[in-house]
């Protein structure tokens, strides 16, 4: 686009967690299973987000993602192919048709690599091991960014007319999580504090299927794939208890619907040893499992003591993915803050109450070009903006303020008080008593962490002091999903009421948005953005899952 | 609980030693946990890397007693009871902190590589037979144990004119690309420095991703060199023929 552009990440290039997404990327390509199509794809994304996706986004989304699958090959990404050489797809929770271009069980990283390779050769800057603490504003719009070099822990400002927001996911808030450390929320708590909206917060999506055992790796992943490639849930009984909670779907139900049916189970005593259930592969014969699950075999073998092609794997439900994010515009990706945009799973709309597997990887390649674009549009027409020295100042303040507090918070203890508190009461089952209870526990927390501080070590690479970063932005995301939750007296998705469990027209036609206003979070219903032309579509799909 | 004795190294490019830690021991622990119990508990500056926990980013990369592996999928139970685990930054790479090295060198060297170039008018249609091996190598995560530990690297620092195993893999996955139509011979056999690899195999030993790397891909590349630069009969063949790369 002819713009001057850099790129920064907390981690090496190329270890973010994209890395470890494994089961696909969705896109209606049509190559296993021919009469895929957008408007299928589009049909299943938002029943799989019970209608509060933002439709356009959605629409996008569904027609893009095939012709960004082939970009991706035309880079030299080598996905599994099909007998007649195209490009492999397998099935996956939700997906009507064989929709997920995959790579064995790395897809992820095919994803990443191809374009870190294909990055390094368009004159891009890559600002590694850099981690942004704050965006600087000029009146009303964003004019840089602010933040440390973890190396040397010396402060560094970035000027720019443009930003983009791609900073991932917050599961590190939850006690249980798939993701890295990185997931905590950063590029959420930067936008909000600069004056973005968060829509859709309350929607924070467990996957069913994480390792429980043993402790070390409780949580990591264990891929849809494996459902996808025929794997059965039991019960301590050897029950298929799929059958009782969604019988037309079974184990290939949304994750939201496995991931309580688990929980059930557990709850009701007919869990595995170690508290979750047993999801069963074996019968697919070794050389297949070990042929299209390379690293569940591993993963499983080596971290377990398990060979998944001859016994079933134990698995419960782990914190996965955020659907809420920064509120963006559907063809831009541009937050309400003028300069200020956002992309991938920071960003929030695309994927409802919850979101369909495989349609990750597909929203970052889709609205990941689209904001690109946009950006450098915005960036050759904003006039040249200024630097404020007192907000660098109060930025590199917080920093060192950290260090050398009397009496100060431990940063890693609360940041397992905060997972613990938030894992208990805001969950995958909430009622009004927890949510409530969680919100003045909030309150204390956010006392708490203003007194948050390390006496070990220097500035270099010195992971406590950036824990205690981490927290603050955590917490603004703790209170955003806690608040939403408590506002949405429904269940949906991936929110779970106990005290209302059924669907309720009025939420079914409204998000929740929030916004930071002056030093407390507004947080308010909002119509779910709809587009006339999609509305037939958006009746059929309904028509048809109510039969 | 069981306990376990840690030695693990801390300092920066101006020195350092060896600490002692005492580890509450887990069923199915793993050496990076370990660490981060460390750092929780009593060190709460202990730099370190990691990201998946997963064995999928190769970020965690260590010297376990004296090994090079990654940290995530060392388990403590692959050690005798009751021996000391000492645990130290990769030697190959500069210190920054601790379990910290430098690990640029490799982003550079990545970016000498001439990218992926399909054929032009291709139809995209690839067998699976004939990507089998490309996708062997692209698995690589990218830990650099393998730069680590070849001794071009580590012993002789012929940082300036040897790609390394993880490179030379890189390239192998080009080269053996269906549709790609560059040659790299001359880099790899120039830039690259394929010749000094002397086929020690040590890389493909330390390999997390058991990626073949010697048999696989440099063996076959060095062939390639072989065959355009010093295989007299072959190169006539090629005149006569107009032969090409593949
Ligand atoms: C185990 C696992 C498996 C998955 N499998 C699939 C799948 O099969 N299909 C699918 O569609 N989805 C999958 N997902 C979900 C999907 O991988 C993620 O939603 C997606 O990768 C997020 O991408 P992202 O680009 O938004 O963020 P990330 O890949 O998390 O990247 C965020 C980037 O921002 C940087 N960053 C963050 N904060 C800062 C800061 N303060 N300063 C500077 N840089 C910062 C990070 O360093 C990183 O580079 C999976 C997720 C997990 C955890
Ligand atoms: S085989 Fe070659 S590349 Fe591998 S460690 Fe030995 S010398 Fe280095
Ligand atoms: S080739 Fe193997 S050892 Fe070398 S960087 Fe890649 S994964 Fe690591
Ligand atoms: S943490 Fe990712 S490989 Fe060890």
């Amino acid at each position: 686009m002819g713009s001057k552009t850099a790129l920064i990440c907390k981690s090496l290039l190329g270890k973010a967690h994209t890395v470890m997404a494994e089961g696909g990327v969705a896109a209606a390509l049509a190559n296993v299973d021919s009469q895929d199509n957008w408007r299928t794809h589009f049909q299943d994304t938002i029943f799989g987000g019970k209608y509060l996706n933002n439709w356009r986004m959605a629409e996008i989304h569904a027609k893009e993602a095939p012709d960004r699958v082939n970009e991706l090959e035309k880079w030299g990404a080598v996905f599994d192919r099909t007998a007649e050489g195209k490009i492999m797809q397998r099935a996956f929770g939700g997906h009507t048709h064989k929709r997920l271009a995959h790579v064995g069980d790395r897809t992820g990283l095919e994803l990443i690599r191809t374009l870190q390779d294909k990055g390094i050769h368009q004159g891009i800057d890559v600002y590694m091991e850099c981690t942004i603490t704050r965006l600087l504003k000029d009146g009303d719009r964003v004019c840089g960014a602010f933040g440390y070099w973890r190396e040397t822990g010396r402060f560094v400002v970035f000027k720019a007319k443009s930003i983009i927001l791609a900073t991932g996911g917050l599961g590190k808030c939850f006690k249980i999580t798939s993701n890295s450390w990185e997931g905590t929320g950063d590029g959420h708590a930067l936008g909000f504090e600069a004056g973005a909206e968060f829509v859709d917060m309350e929607f924070v999506q467990f996957h069913p299927t994480g390792m429980v055992w043993p402790p070390g790796v409780q949580g990591l992943l264990v891929t849809e794939a494996v459902r996808g490639e025929g794997g059965i849930l039991r019960n301590s009984k050897g029950e298929r208890f799929m059958e009782k909670y969604d019988p037309k779907r079974m184990e290939l139900s949304t994750r939201d619907v496995v991931a309580r049916s688990i929980y059930t189970e557990v709850k009701e005593g007919r869990g595995s040893p170690h508290g979750g259930c047993f999801l069963d592969i074996s019968h697919r014969g070794a050389e297949y499992v070990k042929k299209k699950l390379p690293s569940m075999y591993h993963q499983f073998k080596e971290l377990a003591d398990v060979d998944i092609t001859k016994e079933p794997m134990e698995v419960g439900p782990t914190c996965h993915y955020a659907m809420g994010g920064i509120k963006v515009d559907a063809e831009t990706g541009a937050s309400r803050v003028p300069g200020l945009f956002a992309a991938g799973e920071c960003s929030g709309g695309m994927h409802g109450a919850n979101r369909l597997g495989g349609n990750s990887l597909s929203d970052l390649i889709v609205f990941g070009r689209r904001v690109g674009a946009a950006a450098a549009e915005h960036a050759k027409a904003a006039p040249a903006a200024r630097i404020d020295n007192a907000q660098v100042e109060s930025a590199a303040n917080e920093m060192t303020g950290f260090f050398g507090r009397p009496n100060a918070e431990d940063p890693y203890k609360l940041h397992i008080e905060l997972q613990t508190m938030l894992h208990s009461l805001v969950g995958i089952f909430r009622e009004e008593n927890d949510l409530t209870t969680a919100v003045s526990k909030l309150e204390e927390f956010k006392k708490r962490v203003v007194n948050v501080g390390i006496n070990e070590g220097q500035r270099m690479y010195n992971p406590g002091w950036h824990l205690c970063k981490d927290l603050r932005n955590m917490l603004i995301c703790a209170e955003a999903i806690t608040r939403a939750a408590l506002m949405r007296k429904e269940s949906r998705g991936a929110h779970s009421r106990l005290d209302y469990p059924k669907y309720d027209d009025y939420w079914g036609e409204h998000n929740i948005v929030s916004r930071k206003n002056g030093d407390v979070m507004l947080v308010e219903p909002c119509p779910v953005v709809k587009t006339q032309d999609l509305l037939p579509l958006v009746d059929e799909k309904k028509a048809k899952e109510k039969k | 609980m069981s306990t376990r004795l840690f030695k693990v190294w801390r300092g920066d490019k101006t020195g350092g030693q060896l600490v002692d830690y005492t580890v509450d021991v887990q069923d199915g622990m793993v050496v990076l946990d370990a660490i981060h119990q460390i750092q929780r508990e009593q060190a709460h500056d202990l730099a370190c890397r990691w990201n998946c926990k997963a064995a999928k980013c190769g970020s965690c990369s260590a010297e376990v007693n004296g090994k090079p592996r990654l940290m995530c999928k060392t388990r403590l139970d692959d050690f005798v009871e009751g021996q000391t685990i000492t645990v130290q930054p990769m030697k190959a790479f500069p210190l920054i902190r601790d379990l910290v090295t430098d690990v640029s060198w490799n982003y550079t060297v990545n970016k000498k590589i001439p990218p992926f170039t399909p054929k032009p008018d291709t139809n995209w249609l690839m067998q699976q037979r004939d990507v089998d091996r490309s996708q062997e190598f692209r698995k690589c995560i990218e830990c650099f144990l393998c730069q680590n530990v070849c001794h071009v690297l580590r012993e002789h620092d012929l940082e300036d004119k040897f790609f390394g195993p993880r490179f030379l893999v890189r390239v192998a996955s080009l080269e053996m690309h269906p549709l790609d139509s560059l040659d790299r011979t001359a880099l790899l056999k120039d830039e690259g420095g394929i010749g000094l690899c002397n086929i020690t195999k040590c890389c493909t030993e330390v390999c997390p991703e058991e990626i073949h790397i010697t048999d696989n891909a440099i063996i076959p590349l060095k062939e390639r060199v072989v065959d355009k630069y010093y295989d007299p009969i072959r190169i006539a063949l090629r005149v006569l023929t107009g032969g090409g790369k593949k």
